[in-house]
């Protein structure tokens, strides 16, 4: 019986995908015609969802975006016969979906199988090459694991970048009887879907990411701190986490190693801040997301005071290929110290947005205008932000710089989550530092002062500027009250507001009512 | 304001504490299961909660009010929530938040006069391919405008 496929992916589901599935079953047995129908996940070529494919000798064949008034129309074209040449002539076909060049020249190694497997089936997930990095994992120490890792140059993909293999190294060293893995799934980052991607399109690569490192550090339990914005990601994970362990994946004897590792997925709360690890430890504790002082760091005294790793979606997700694959064959890809690929996240005001992974080094051009061909108004691109709400705008003539942590840190950018946000030439750049002080206010854990007060404060200053209420004056007070939550800030929340404030302020000084010769003086 | 609970509602409470006080970290699991469950987290449950968790009555309440999602009143039989971020105003959200406002004739987080309708903010969705992006209830829906969204509160509510 013909396949087809349409995603459950919830920015598929947003633009329709549940009808335009209930459309084609409907009308298929109107037609007395029969098809199993596969809710698989999103390949992420967003514009082209809903995304239906026919499953074909050749390989799958890609119609698409159907929304349901198109579906019946894809069965006057024949459809599920995609080779013949009604099928061929609708204007939705898209031909063999591997051949689309926007998914051909991806370098997918995170995301190998999401959008071809059914997210939730284990068989799935093993007929794709799943679960042959926890296979290997279990036959090597966990200092010989972390090796492995480290070696592979992987940092974290939350934004931090910090080296994974060395904060698995002090938790491994850390004497303990309970040490945790904790997955930091509060992706509260504007711009960013990849770790929901992950989530809802392919949990198992997370869960044995997770099991993983678990085996390596001897953690024997684990939580996905998942931000409760993402329902569908919540029922994807339990259902996932609950066949792992039926199968043995999970629980107390990992597919007869004797090793133990349990995982549970606790729900976030709609607060941003506890998206920084010791705030979200200090929620998965049940308490208010403040932030902790460090040291200690949480790989000494994490949760519930023990050893613990937190690492994002995307680093957790990236270790079952390293370690089946092994540390040299990740390390190949990338530029500097930039190692292995990064998911990348086009969002905004963009023609052809979604998910392109690739390895480091793809200018920011490339990704604005060969892959996703402009800005969807169609007016000139002028502004950038990349790395989210803490991330800095670039203007056109920084469009060139390399997707590269350190490229982006000359710049006095940061490259983060690898989100991408595109604006057109009607944004007002000093509306746009003003959000940002307004967003930090609102989300601010209030612990600190910089933080806590500066943001407040920061958007009366803006309120100020916006009016032309004594412009020199007011920048040179944003200037040094950005200088103080920079420097004065217990966490990146205060401490990197600033970076779309001042970078904007630079960039754009024409929309602080500034000429560009008054703000360089 | 006071919302007297039902005896079914006081049932399901005492339910939720009693499977959620020996979890470790376990209060925010238990409020999101009250929440979940009658729709908001009542003040006047907070003394069995910290009795239970062994917690203060002001460490409840810091919790709960720390966290945008819980809220300890009633809101409309269905929420609808706007996303403010970045992604969302590159794309033109700020208009359509005040449309939306103008249309449903309430402000964030006020509920229509019928009941029907709880308008709220949030920031990011994860639907930043498809800006701007509204959520009713638990579901998303991409590229927005004020009369698709017309149209969906309409299906949800008299559909």
């Amino acid at each position: 019986m013909v396949k087809v496929y349409v995603p459950i992916d919830s920015t598929a589901l947003s633009l329709g995908a549940e009808r335009t599935a209930k459309k084609i079953i409907a009308e298929a047995q109107q037609r007395g015609l029969s098809l199993t129908l596969v809710r698989n996940g999103s390949r992420g070529v967003f514009w082209l969802e809903p995304l239906v494919e026919v499953a074909t000798a050749e390989g799958r064949v890609a119609f698409g975006p159907i929304a349901p008034e198109d579906v019946t129309s894809l069965f006057d074209a024949d459809f599920l016969n995609p080779s013949s040449a009604s099928a061929k002539a609708h204007p939705l076909y898209q031909g063999l979906t591997d051949d689309i060049a926007w998914l051909k020249k991806q370098q997918r190694l995170t995301f190998a199988r999401v959008g071809i497997t059914d997210p939730v089936s284990l068989d799935d997930y093993l007929a794709h090459d799943g679960y042959q990095g926890l296979k290997n994992a279990i036959q090597l120490s966990g200092e010989a694991i972390v090796k492995v890792v480290t070696d592979s140059g992987l940092r974290g993909r939350g934004g931090a970048a910090f080296p994974t293999g060395i904060k698995w190294n002090t938790v491994l060293n850390a004497p303990a009887d309970q040490k945790y893995v904790v997955c930091n799934a509060d992706e509260g980052d504007s711009g960013t879907y990849s770790d929901r991607m992950i989530m809802e399109n392919d949990p198992y690569v997370l869960i044995e990411g997770m099991t993983i490192a678990g085996i390596a550090v001897g953690a024997t339990q684990g939580y996905i701190y998942l931000r409760s914005e993402y329902p569908h990601a919540l029922a994807t994970l339990n259902e996932a986490i609950r066949k792992a362990t039926i199968a043995g994946y999970l629980g107390e004897n990992i597919l007869g190693s004797g090793k133990a590792f349990h995982l549970e997925v606790r729900r976030a709360a709609g607060a941003y801040v506890c998206g920084e690890e010791t705030s979200l430890l200090e929620s998965l504790e049940g308490k208010r997301g403040l932030v902790r002082f460090k040291p200690p760091l949480p790989a000494i005294e994490g949760l519930f005071g023990q050893p613990t790793i937190v690492n994002n979606v995307i680093s957790l997700a990236t270790i079952p290929i390293i370690l089946d694959k092994g540390a040299q064959f990740y390390a190949d890809y990338g530029m500097g110290r930039s190692r292995g690929t990064l998911p990348i996240q086009l969002a905004g005001n963009l023609k052809r947005t979604g998910l392109i992974e690739l390895a480091f080094g793809v200018t920011l051009r490339e990704l604005l205008y060969d892959y996703a061909g402009g800005s969807a108004s169609g007016r000139p691109i002028r502004a950038v932000q990349v790395g989210g709400p803490l991330g800095a705008y670039l203007p056109e003539h920084q469009f060139d710089t390399p997707l590269d942590y350190e490229a982006f840190s000359q710049i006095w950018a940061v490259l983060g989550h690898g989100g991408v946000i595109a604006f057109d030439d009607t944004v007002n750049m000093a509306g746009m530092a003003r959000y940002a002080f307004e967003f930090c206010a609102i989300e601010s854990c209030g612990k600190c002062t910089p933080c806590r007060i500066g943001s407040t404060r920061g958007v009366e200053v803006m309120d100020h500027v916006i009016a032309g209420k004594q412009p020199a004056k007011h920048i040179q007070i944003l200037r040094d009250l950005s200088d103080t939550m920079l420097h004065g800030s217990l966490c990146a929340l205060g401490g990197m507001t600033p970076y779309p404030v001042i970078s904007a302020l630079n960039h754009f000084p024409e929309d602080f009512g500034l000429s560009n010769k008054q703000a360089a003086a | 304001m006071d919302h007297a609970l039902t005896q079914a509602q006081l049932d399901t409470v005492s339910a939720h504490i009693k499977a959620h006080q020996h979890v470790p970290g376990g209060l925010l699991p238990l409020l999101h299961a009250i929440q979940d469950d009658i729709g908001f987290v009542p003040e006047t449950t907070y003394p069995d909660i910290a009795h239970a968790l062994a917690l203060s009555v002001a460490e409840v309440h810091g919790v709960v009010t720390f966290y945008h999602h819980f809220r300890t009143h009633p809101v409309g039989k269905h929420v609808l929530q706007i996303c403010r971020a970045e992604s969302c105003q590159a794309m033109g959200s700020a208009a359509l938040e005040n449309t939306i406002k103008a249309n449903l004739g309430v402000d964030y987080h006020q509920t229509t006069t019928d009941g029907e309708i709880t308008l709220l903010p949030v920031y990011c969705l994860g639907n930043c391919a498809c800006s701007p992006a509204v959520m009713i209830d638990d579901e998303v829906y991409g590229r927005m405008n004020a009369d698709k969204v017309h149209a969906i509160i309409q299906e949800v509510c008299h559909g």
